[in-house]
């Protein structure tokens, strides 16, 4: 079994929704990671999304696309991005990692290099926000060469018959994102969703996940009855910025505590 | 030889460039822009209201101008001048602004947004809006609204809000991610009028449409005129959308050779330019996959050129097809190049070129010489330049 596999397998035998976390790579610079990560999981992180920073993060936020410039300029490179993953790996081996970003990423050294690095990592999956279903042959197919699991995004204006053709074919979790917009949002609200929720868990056996505009434990409480788990990027990418050193850590746990006392009530 | 060229396919490949790379939220809204287009480029009242509307609003059809002074100055091909210039608002974006918008009313979308470099699709969009009692949404990079103030000024009195954007390189990218930014946000009452052909399919053979009635005009006017096709077609490529729209009507002539040329900054060399099809690898980009100018990362390059309209690090995917099919040629013109063609322009024919067109003017220059007078290079002269003046007269050390 894959890590997300196995992860969300325990998840559902605990009868827990998935905390998931959303972090750029590099940001604010390279050995900024990992510890963060750590921290992370230290305060009830399930599943980890590593941002692989990108010079025209065109579905991203202000503060997003901040963290992909101050990534940027402190020089980080995609071995970075890879370097950053392995090193959360040698001290934990069973929280899965999913890389996030944009297709060009990929495409300038290649589907099937990019899966070779990104797996000698330990890298679980990857979501590609701008690469639909169908362009997405080549790279699946290099993909599943590595067991890499590749995951796409389901939104509020995508039809039911889409939200099937997308769900099949995701390996890993279905992404879906609560609102019309960019990350970082401020109009999160579950009830205009609940019914495309019902319907993709539906049409698909794997874990559904929602985010996009969660900030807090009462927004990732409302989650629960509609999906798998909630995805939080912006207020932890905040948190990157606002603060550093141990500080930043203790608040990047305490933010994931308060979610997670969202998630679990 | 070619048999009849078809591009692109139902999906919008160009080859393998083009197609559709963009976030979810926006699958919906493209293919319902695909299924309106195609219905409407079957209905003759729409086709009646574009044409009514290029001919009293825009003034087509342009003239196509033997420019004989500049011809007998270089001693070679005999040069004639497309003026696409002459079109309301000072260039050939109108076109494609006419048609985008007829389109917003049909989908009852009350707002339109746009990105723009030197603000000549802005000016255009701004205006069909204005016109239409449509919202507009003006999206520049920082860095053009200072070099392009005259036309941020003219969006302004247009009634267009315009929106500097001051991430990444300050430039038309960064507009046109911010563009996007707003339309997956504001998707159900917004049209985004791309202003080249470039983005998402259906976008690129759109627009490719609505322009290609330069290349129909050019193609009747050049054979009443010299009872023959012209050997030569020159164009300027930043995106791409008035040298698509020149070349498109002659593609199916094998003997019509068709000249791109990008904005070569301060030499190709440099690496200081705009010249992905010269200088580039193919890549995916704001929506479609085409040559780009990137690092070995795939992050997007700067570019640099004296044009704000062709300051961009990709190009229309059809573009990179032509390119490769060998059918079209992308040579580039650096901003010296380009600056001494406007120069020579104003004092050859009393025609002031945006700096954008200079570029292709700038080929001319080079390489009419070499022709015979027996031959004839039609040029897409795309814009006028006085939106240009306060930069030449800057280059100049004069402040206006």
């Amino acid at each position: 079994m894959s890590r997300l596999e196995t992860r969300f397998a325990e998840l559902r035998a605990a009868n827990r929704s998935a905390l998931v976390t959303f972090i750029t790579a590099g940001d604010p610079e390279v050995d900024a990671t990992a510890p963060a990560l750590h921290a992370l999981v230290a305060g009830g992180a399930d599943v980890l999304e590593v941002g692989m920073p990108f010079s025209d993060p065109e579905a991203e936020g202000p503060t997003i696309q901040r963290a992909n410039e101050r990534s940027l300029a402190a020089g980080t490179r995609l071995a970075d991005v890879f370097g950053c993953v392995a090193t959360f790996r040698t001290t934990d081996d069973s929280t899965p990692v999913v890389l996030m970003g944009y297709l060009n990423s990929i495409l300038r050294i290649g589907p099937r290099e990019f899966a070779r690095l990104a797996s000698e990592a330990g890298v679980d999956g990857v979501i590609i926000v701008n690469l639909p279903p169908e362009e997405a042959s080549e790279i699946r197919a290099e993909f599943d060469q590595y067991g890499m699991d590749l995951i796409f995004l389901v939104t509020p204006t995508t039809t039911p018959e889409r939200a099937k053709l997308i769900a099949d074919a995701c390996t890993g979790f279905v992404y879906f994102v609560s609102l019309k917009g960019v990350t970082g949002a401020s109009h999160f609200a579950i009830e205009p969703i609940a019914d495309q929720l019902a319907h993709l868990r539906s049409v698909t056996d794997l874990p559904v996940l929602v985010g996009f505009g969660i900030k807090q434990g009462s927004h990732a409480a409302a989650v629960v009855a509609h999906a798998d788990g909630a995805v939080v990027g912006a207020a932890v990418v905040e948190t990157m910025a606002a603060l550093s050193g141990a500080a930043r850590l203790d608040k990047l746990t305490e933010q994931c505590l308060e979610l997670r006392s969202g998630l679990d009530a | 030889m070619l048999n009849r060229y078809e591009a692109p396919d139902a999906t919008g490949h160009f080859g393998e460039y083009g197609g559709a790379f963009v976030a979810e939220t926006l699958t919906a809204a493209l293919a319902e822009l695909a299924q309106l287009y195609e219905t409407a480029q079957s209905d003759p009242v729409f086709q009646r209201e574009f044409d009514a509307d290029l001919a009293n609003f825009v003034g087509r059809p342009t003239p196509l101008y033997l420019a004989s002074r500049l011809t007998e100055s270089l001693g070679g091909a005999k040069v004639y001048l497309k003026r696409e210039d002459l079109n309301h608002t000072g260039a050939h974006k109108v076109n494609n602004t006419i048609g985008q918008a007829l389109l917003a009313k049909r989908m009852g979308k009350p707002r339109v947004i746009a990105e723009t470099g030197a603000g000549q699709h802005g000016v255009a969009t701004a205006t069909v809006a204005a016109r239409l009692g449509l919202e507009c949404v003006v999206y520049m990079g920082a860095e053009d609204v200072e070099r392009q103030s005259l036309n941020v000024y003219r969006m302004k009195l247009l009634g267009a809000t315009v929106v500097p954007v001051d991430s990444g390189t300050r430039t038309l990218k960064d507009a046109m991610n911010e563009a996007l930014r707003d339309w997956v946000t504001n998707v159900d009452n917004t049209h985004y009028i791309i202003g080249t052909v470039a983005g998402p399919h259906p976008f690129p053979m759109m627009v490719r449409n609505f322009q290609s009635v330069i290349g129909q005009e050019a193609r009747s006017q050049i054979l009443q005129a010299e009872g023959r096709l012209p050997d030569v077609l020159v164009a300027c490529v930043g995106g791409g959308s008035n040298a698509i729209g020149l070349f498109h009507p002659f593609v199916d002539d094998p003997d019509v050779r068709m000249v791109g040329v990008e904005a070569g900054g301060l030499g190709v060399a440099t690496g200081k330019h705009a010249a992905p099809l010269n200088d580039g690898v193919p890549g995916v980009l704001h929506g479609n996959k085409t040559y780009l100018m990137s690092d070995e990362d795939g992050q997007i390059s700067a570019t640099h050129s004296i044009s704000a309209g062709l300051d961009y690090p990709g190009v229309g995917p059809e573009h990179s097809h032509l390119k490769d099919l060998g059918r079209a040629e992308y040579a580039s013109a650096t901003d010296d190049e380009a600056l001494a063609a406007f120069r020579s322009l104003n004092q050859l024919e009393g025609i002031m070129p945006a700096l954008e067109s200079s570029h292709a003017i700038a080929w001319v220059i080079a390489n009419a010489p070499a022709m015979s007078p027996e031959q004839i290079i039609l040029v897409n002269l795309s814009g006028r330049g006085d939106k240009d003046i306060n930069t030449v007269a800057n280059l100049d050390g004069i402040g206006l």
